[in-house]
């Protein structure tokens, strides 16, 4: 469905993306992982056309993001980082600009409107201008504008970060039913509980490089099930355990201040990077 | 062509919501420089046989399609850098060439629009000039233009703050020395080659001839502004393609 192969994206000296490959399957929830400038957002502009590689090819749905950029553009709906919708104009006018960007004709372009209101619950706020919602209603009408076209993959980039955690979770239930019902999603994101939460397999990206690639459960059972967490002088030491009672025999012979806790992705990141995923 | 309409329809729902706001704005200027100039300065004066008034009013129209074709590029601007509509646009399956014409033809009607309040405005005071077919064409060719120019800007600069810098630079000189309140050929002969160079002088003249009922118009000031227009739509289209990054 999205195939990278050799990705590498340079801005004069810096090196954004270094030699991407990748594969994500049809109907699969990625999460695309990785601290600020690491080259998430990179990565997604290159695929949804805002910005060109310096090498390597991209395929959207078999189509290639540079000789085919139009029919590549029609596979995706993108959710960017910021809120870019018109705040003049109302939440169902802002949708149907997008309709008519995407060629819909009109009578599809008004039921779809209908339809992705619903959707995302928002229809009640339809003649409102966008200025007057608050910042998760207008990630929803964000998300309903990019599903207007049905597309076939959804790329959504930090789709959740400055939202208060009982709307994260309310966007999360969306993102959930939007993959069920079929689409392809592409997702980054700097929070870690976020994509253990919602994806079927997760990159590690750093520097511009893919470190490690794997499904949640495969990346934290290379480290194990538990971690002992001891603050030694100011410092937090983590050793990590297969078993609860390996664990606990653990804090038996150490001395300090220590927790036991369960593994997560994080504990995955800051073993292969030395370094922890901060936005 | 789908791709143009939905870029064009979405500027001029911008404009529909703002439409009181705009029209004062539009009219605040010419409403000026006719009371100052028209009014106060030029009461007595006459050019070329005819009354300051009915030298003015061409010369604001020349000067406010210009200003008015070229608002575009804050438009454009403000969707860019503040609301990133741009981003939009971009990711959108419809050519560059779709987007520059979308925004041209927004700024063309923008210009129109100042340029009918301007006509209204001066029947108000109580000048009635000829607005045929070369007018018109003047008009629109002025307005494709700038409103070419203005795209081509908006895509170059790195800030809101750059495009202020642009305006001061070279649209309000322009304004001032286009052959809009006085006439280009009052001028010393030196300045009189400088200020041909600008495509407002040959706007100004074109508009100001056709309103004065000149049946035949100056080819040359009209193709000028055709191929400079051309020029810098196409060039506005390369500036697209570069805004990437």
């Amino acid at each position: 469905m999205i195939r990278i192969e050799g990705l590498t994206k340079h801005f004069r000296k810096v090196k954004a993306l270094e030699g991407i490959d990748l594969h994500v399957r049809e109907g699969e929830l990625f999460a695309y992982l990785g601290p600020n400038g690491s080259g998430k957002t990179t990565t997604i502009r290159i695929l949804t056309g805002l910005s060109s590689p310096t090498s390597g090819d991209a395929y959207l749905h078999g189509f290639h993001i540079l000789r085919e950029t139009l029919q590549a553009k029609r596979q995706c709906g993108l959710v960017p980082q910021s809120i870019n919708l018109d705040h003049e104009l109302t939440v169902q006018e802002n949708l149907s600009i997008h309709g008519k960007l995407f060629q819909m004709p009109h009578r599809l372009r008004n039921e779809r409107i209908e339809e992705m209101l619903h959707y995302v619950d928002i229809a009640d706020r339809r003649k409102t201008p966008v200025k007057h919602l608050s910042g998760g209603m207008k990630r929803r009408v964000m998300i309903a504008r990019a599903l207007m076209h049905s597309p076939k993959i959804l790329f959504l980039d930090e789709p959740t970060v400055g939202l208060d955690p009982k709307i994260r979770r309310r966007i999360w239930s969306l993102i959930k039913k939007i993959q069920q019902n079929g689409s392809t999603i592409f997702l980054t994101t700097h929070y870690i509980e976020e994509a253990e939460f919602l994806a079927q397999r997760v990159a590690f990206l750093d520097e511009g490089q893919i470190i490690a690639l794997d499904t949640p459960q495969n990346l934290m059972n290379r480290l194990g099930k538990w971690a002992v967490d001891n603050i030694v002088e100011g410092e937090m030491e983590t050793t990590y355990h297969s078993s609860r009672e390996g664990a606990n025999a653990h804090i038996l012979r150490q001395d300090g201040s220590l927790s036991v806790r369960r593994v997560n992705l994080e504990d995955v990141f800051i073993s292969v990077t030395g370094k922890k995923v901060q936005p | 062509m789908r791709g143009c309409l939905a870029v064009y329809h979405r500027e001029l729902l911008i404009l529909k919501k703002k439409f009181w706001r705009q029209t004062a704005s539009m009219s605040v200027a010419p409403l000026l420089y006719l009371i100052a100039f028209g009014f106060g300065v030029g009461k007595d004066l006459q050019v070329d046989g005819r009354s300051y008034m009915e030298f003015l009013i061409p010369g604001l129209v020349a000067m406010s399609s210009m200003t008015q074709a070229f608002a575009i590029a804050s438009e454009i601007n403000i969707a860019r850098f503040y609301w990133r509509i741009f981003e939009e646009f971009q990711a959108a399956p419809i050519r560059n060439i779709a987007y520059v014409t979308g925004e041209v033809l927004a700024g063309i009607t923008r210009a129109l629009f100042a340029v009918a309040l301007i006509l209204f405005i001066g029947l108000l005071s109580g000048v009635v000039l000829s607005y045929g077919f070369f007018f018109w064409l003047a008009v629109v060719l002025n307005s494709f233009l700038f409103a070419s120019m203005a795209v081509c800007m908006a895509m170059l600069v790195r800030s809101h703050a750059d495009q202020a810098l642009l305006t001061n630079f070279f649209i309000t000189p322009m304004a001032f020395l286009g052959g809009t309140f006085f006439p280009v050929d009052h001028m010393p002969l030196w300045a009189q080659k400088i200020l041909n160079f600008l495509p407002l002088t040959h706007a100004a003249q074109s508009i100001r001839a056709s309103s004065f009922g000149q049946a035949t118009p100056e080819p040359f000031s009209y193709l000028l502004l055709a191929a400079m227009g051309l020029a810098l739509f196409v060039l506005a289209f390369h500036c697209v393609n570069k805004a990437k990054d």
